[in-house]
């Protein structure tokens, strides 16, 4: 079987020749909830973009399951954005009648079970709901379904601390044995504990690709304190 | 027993801890079946293949044993349980005399204080 993510060369220059990936290589692999970790404008969004076939790379090639990204890759992968996109007039349970129409492996069980938990209520149109509530049903939707891959573009950071520590519970207890999880973030001591590994990039290129417990034993060091080391300014 | 887990040193290791801790102070009984990988995993707030790194490095010591159909259960050989908890605590009393004499408490002295500790004496 085929690494679940293989990225080769992969490079992105937008307009006026900003680079925002130069050359990048690195493969991820299945079962694993992985961090993908860098300041701003390192090329965390560019890599998740090329990664979910929303982008086209100048140079190198990103491949799913051994393929390009395409129908075929899309409906293995979940992604969140880190946008919202869905329409604020519609009801949260239009939105799961919507997911349930658009992608075979969607859970509805599952979505209502998680938007009970959070006290969310099915009726309830989602321009009434607070920015945080609305991330929080999104990202509901995105784990709702059974996918290989999961990417999540700063998932957390516009929820309280406490809907942070179900949402990571969420992600913990929901994603199966053999898919993996990528989540890009700033708010890293508030996921270490969850991670696997933890890939950093900074200026579009790989700096480090290690597990989190590798780090702490040889570092002595929290990923997060670590962090601020590597990329201190 | 709680998951006050810290930030500097491997999570693995801190979490076979809290789970040794629950064995010797009964939270799991000798015999009997101890949380899913999942389930610890989810309360503890720590990614499932750490825990189960934990967990087998316990199946390894015998401390816990993985059943035939499923999950895991705590040894029934209650001497080893006395044995770690025995172990535990003779590095905690070495821990505090080594702190003890680098005060410059002698013997006697450390003894003193121990009773009065025990008596809730100042």
């Amino acid at each position: 079987m085929s690494e679940l993510v293989e990225i080769r060369n992969l490079t992105k220059i937008y307009e006026k020749k900003k680079v925002a990936l130069d050359h990048l290589n690195l493969t991820i692999g299945r079962g694993k909830i992985i961090g993908l970790l860098g300041p701003n404008g390192s090329g965390k969004t560019t890599m998740i973009k090329l990664l979910n076939g929303l982008l086209v790379a100048s140079e190198g090639e990103v491949l799913i399951n051994g393929k390009a990204p395409g129908p075929e890759s899309k409906s293995i992968v979940s992604y969140l954005p880190e946008r919202t996109y869905f329409q604020n007039s519609m009801k949260v349970k239009e939105l799961i009648a919507y997911f349930s129409d658009f992608y075979q492996d969607f859970r509805p069980e599952r979505a209502k079970q998680m938007l009970a938990g959070l006290n969310i209520s099915e009726d309830a149109r989602l321009k009434t709901l607070s920015k945080g509530t609305r991330e929080k049903v999104q990202l509901i939707m995105v784990m709702s379904r059974n996918a290989q891959l999961y990417i999540l573009d700063e998932p957390i950071a516009g929820v309280d601390p406490a809907a942070r520590d179900y949402i990571l519970k969420t992600i913990i207890t929901n994603y199966n044995e053999n898919a993996t999880v990528i989540i890009s973030t700033h708010l890293i001591s508030d996921i270490e504990r969850v991670l696997d590994e933890v890939i950093f990039i900074r200026d579009g290129r790989l700096i480090l690709q290690e597990t989190v417990e590798e780090i702490r034993e040889k570092k002595g060091k929290s990923v997060d304190a670590y962090f601020r080391e590597v990329f201190a300014c | 027993m709680a998951w006050n887990l810290s930030s500097d040193r491997p999570i693995y290791a801190q979490i076979l801890e809290v789970i040794q801790l629950r064995i010797i102070v009964g939270q799991y009984k000798p015999g009997e079946k101890i949380p899913s990988v999942r389930e610890l995993a989810a309360e503890a707030g720590v990614n499932p293949n750490t825990m189960q790194k934990a967990l087998t490095e316990l199946e390894r010591s015998g401390l816990v044993m993985a059943q035939r159909t499923s999950g895991r259960m705590v040894t029934e050989n209650k001497e080893m349980i006395r044995e770690i908890r025995n172990q535990l605590a003779r590095e905690q009393v070495q821990e505090f005399v080594n702190k003890m004499k680098e005060l410059g408490f002698d013997r006697d002295e450390i003894v003193t204080l121990l009773k009065q500790a025990e008596g809730g004496e100042k």
